[in-house]
């Protein structure tokens, strides 16, 4: 029997129209902005000044403690400003922007196109070097990955999930990495489990992905080392980490704990590759595959690209922005954010620019709620969306916290499912985070 | 008739039984309350509107009889008026406060500052600061999506469908303070009345470089510090490309509010100036 989680989900329709198209680097032109915080915790401090000349590869921002991430330039020329930028929601955050001359790597980027398999760094030179590299989540959450690498005193990781589903729809960035780059993305997998010093993996997959199955199934068919592929239903959040925690291990991460105190480690694919380019080839965080789609888009594109660069130039790749577009989302159409400014640098982990035409681009007419609890079956929390956004829009944050509003992972099922089209999760979201400053707030004293 | 005899004998020997065990639970249970509570209760608005910090006037009530120190109570609502009231009736002295009004910190009209996109959310500002900067390229200004409005329990906030702003009406405004915390962008202002309630403040919030903030909205505060240099009392200070007028210090010349390029200072019930000699011979010279 294929694998899935227990409880709640959604079937969306899958819409993976740039499946079938391969990975297209994009040069470097005009200018990038680079975020200092394009990660989970403290953002990162510049080490360069206005006027300095930068290499691909090199090293612009440190991280400002341990949970935090370096920052490199993704290309080579000078650094114009450091100063705010807006972001895709339109909020300014500090910025280094870089004027692309030429592109000119750091020599110690080894970009030949061999697969170098074999690992001869330890554990925990492993980790420096992930740390080194600027490496976060590249599912979404953009948490720094060396802190999820080491695990806190006392606790021990048994199993790495490396996170393949990839169940929003529209996204094949993951996708296209594991048909394209499954070699190097086995020998990150690796990496990850020699860091970790565990013996198991278990790669994730939707059962949509069956080339992706295949491919991976037939490089581990002569010698697997423990990594086992894990054919998934297709069901959405099938890749939220406590989802696929529970479809392929069976446990349960407890409420407000970390996925290593069951004793599981989960990293994206499109992570594993990053973390075998900078262990095995030196190269940091500075590129990475984003998915530009739309059904009314005339081209369906899976580009290479340098972070930093303005979503208007892979909108224009992709063969320009379309009349008759809505909305625009950075990320898939579950989970992503709606952007307000097109000029807006994509982030490291940035995976897909999704156009949407009008006609399917605003919501519905909200109504009232009808009681009829399809917002408690599709929540994959087992959570009680309806009644979470009445005490969100009361401000009943005591109410809220016992009824584990903070276990919310906003994926937004309550929302898909919801026939009276009730923002659900816009005031869930609300009271979510006025409850995590409350626990916080409470830990501190 | 017998059965109208018993009828009445049962029911009032009922009655008075009751009335005797009534006696004694009231006796035996009797809870001692200061009675000045009430009195100071009804000195007291009776809004509930929680301005004063506690869950409403009966609380405050309440906490006002049985601290020693009432100095840091005070009612907005009632003003000094019922605090003296409700300090006579304990022969207390209440603090002395000046009054204050909400004022609102952005002037960015439709007209002044174009929308860049829509928000198709939960209409609450609370969700859509949440979410985003917002409609326009200002990420400081008011969302217009009227929380302070739905806040004020003296109605003295509507939201005006032309400008997009919530707009204080000063006879109902009691200053309880509900509409500063609704703000999910902190800009409604509790500011001193004023004498004959005449307001002098900078009508911005952007923190944004002068450029940034001008090109997002028209009467944005640019930070260029004219009225800074005009203000005679140095009263005016500048921080995070913002200007700020204190309050309690502005003696209301108004001579910055001319100087302001983006006429971004708002003044508040004052005449319409007179037109002088000297205003008429500078504005032709500007002519000439």
């Amino acid at each position: 029997m294929i694998k899935t989680f227990k409880r709640g989900g959604v079937h969306p329709d899958d819409c993976k129209l740039s499946a079938d198209a391969a990975i297209v680097p994009v040069a470097p032109e005009g200018t990038v902005q680079i975020f200092l915080a394009q990660h989970i915790g403290a953002p990162a401090v510049p080490v360069v000044a206005k006027g300095d000349k930068v290499k691909a590869g090199q090293l612009v921002a440190k991280a400002a403690g341990f949970v935090s991430a370096n920052i490199h330039s993704s290309v080579s020329g000078t650094v114009t400003m450091i100063d705010k930028v807006a972001d895709h929601l339109g909020v300014r955050r500090d910025a280094i922007v870089v004027k692309v001359e030429g592109d000119e790597w750091l020599e110690s980027i080894d970009r030949s196109p061999d697969t170098l398999t074999e690992i001869r760094l330890s554990p925990e030179e492993i980790v420096r070097k992930i740390a080194e590299a600027g490496i976060v989540g590249l599912g979404g959450a953009a948490f720094p990955s060396h802190v999820k690498l080491s695990p806190p005193p006392g606790k021990t990781a048994e199993c790495l999930v490396v996170n393949a589903a990839e169940c929003e729809p529209y996204l094949t960035s993951d996708y296209r990495v594991m048909t394209e780059h499954a070699e190097e993305l086995l020998v990150g997998v690796r990496i990850l489990m020699k860091a970790l010093k565990i013996r198991r993996a278990y790669i994730g997959i939707e059962t949509n992905k069956p080339k992706a199955i295949e491919r991976l199934r037939s490089l581990l068919a002569a010698e697997s080392e423990g990594i086992t592929v894990v054919p998934l239903k297709k069901k959405y959040p099938q890749g939220g980490e406590k989802q696929l925690i529970q479809a392929i291990t069976g446990r349960e991460v407890p409420s407000g704990a970390l996925p290593v105190d069951a004793g599981v480690v989960v990293h994206n694919v499109g992570t594993a590759l990053a973390v075998y380019e900078a262990v095995q080839k030196n190269k940091p965080l500075m590129e990475n595959v984003v998915t530009v789609t739309g059904k009314h888009l005339s081209a369906q594109k899976n580009l290479l690209v340098r972070v930093g660069t303005p979503v208007s130039r892979l909108i224009e790749i992709a063969g320009g922005l379309p009349e008759s577009t809505g909305k625009i989302i950075l990320g898939g159409p579950m989970m992503g954010k709606a952007i307000s400014n097109i000029d807006a640098p994509t982030q490291k982990s940035t995976s897909a620019i999704l156009l949407m035409h009008e006609s399917e681009s605003r919501r519905g007419q909200p109504s009232a709620c009808i009681r009829c609890a399809r917002c408690v079956t599709a929540c994959p929390m087992s959570l009680e969306p309806y009644l979470l956004k009445r005490l969100a829009e009361r401000s009943m944050f005591d109410e809220l916290e016992s009824n584990a509003a903070h276990d919310c992972i906003e994926c937004g099922c309550c929302i898909y499912s919801c026939p009276a089209n009730l923002p659900l999760l816009d005031y869930i979201r609300l009271g979510k985070a006025e409850v995590l400053k409350r626990k916080r707030s409470r830990a501190a004293k | 008739m017998n059965t109208i005899a018993f009828t009445i004998l049962i029911l009032s020997s009922l009655g008075v039984s009751l009335a005797v065990i009534l006696y004694f639970v009231a006796l035996k249970f009797k809870v001692y309350e200061d009675p000045r509570i009430d009195h100071v209760c009804e000195a007291l608005p009776g809004a509930n509107c929680g301005g004063c910090g506690f869950a409403g006037c009966r609380a405050f009530a309440e906490s006002f009889v049985k601290s020693a120190d009432v100095s840091a109570l005070y009612c907005p609502v009632g003003g000094s008026e019922t605090m003296n009231k409700a300090a006579e009736i304990l022969g207390k002295t209440a603090a002395a406060r000046e009054a204050t009004i909400a004022v609102l910190r952005c002037s960015g009209a439709c007209e002044l500052r174009p929308r860049t996109n829509s928000f198709d959310g939960a209409p609450s500002c609370a969700v859509m600061s949440a979410t985003y900067a917002g409609e326009t390229g200002c990420g400081f200004g008011c969302l217009g999506k009227g929380d302070c409005a739905v806040s004020c329990t003296f109605g003295a906030i509507a939201m005006n469908p032309a400008t997009g702003l919530p707009e204080i009406n000063e006879e109902l405004c009691t200053a309880c303070g509900a509409c500063v915390k609704a703000c999910p962008k902190a800009i409604i202002e509790l500011r001193k009345k004023g004498p004959k309630n005449r307001r002098i403040y900078v009508a911005c919030a952007n923190r944004d470089k002068g450029g940034i903030a001008r090109k997002a909205c028209s009467v944005a505060c640019t930070a260029c510090t004219k009225c800074k240099k005009v203000c005679p009392f140095e009263e005016i200070t500048i921080e995070n490309n913002l200007a700020y007028i204190d309050g309690s210090k502005c003696r209301l010349c108004r001579k910055c509010v001319p100087e302001c390029p983006t006429s971004a200072i708002a003044e508040l019930n004052f005449p319409p100036k007179k037109i002088t000699e000297k205003i008429v011979a500078g504005e032709q010279a500007q002519k000439n």
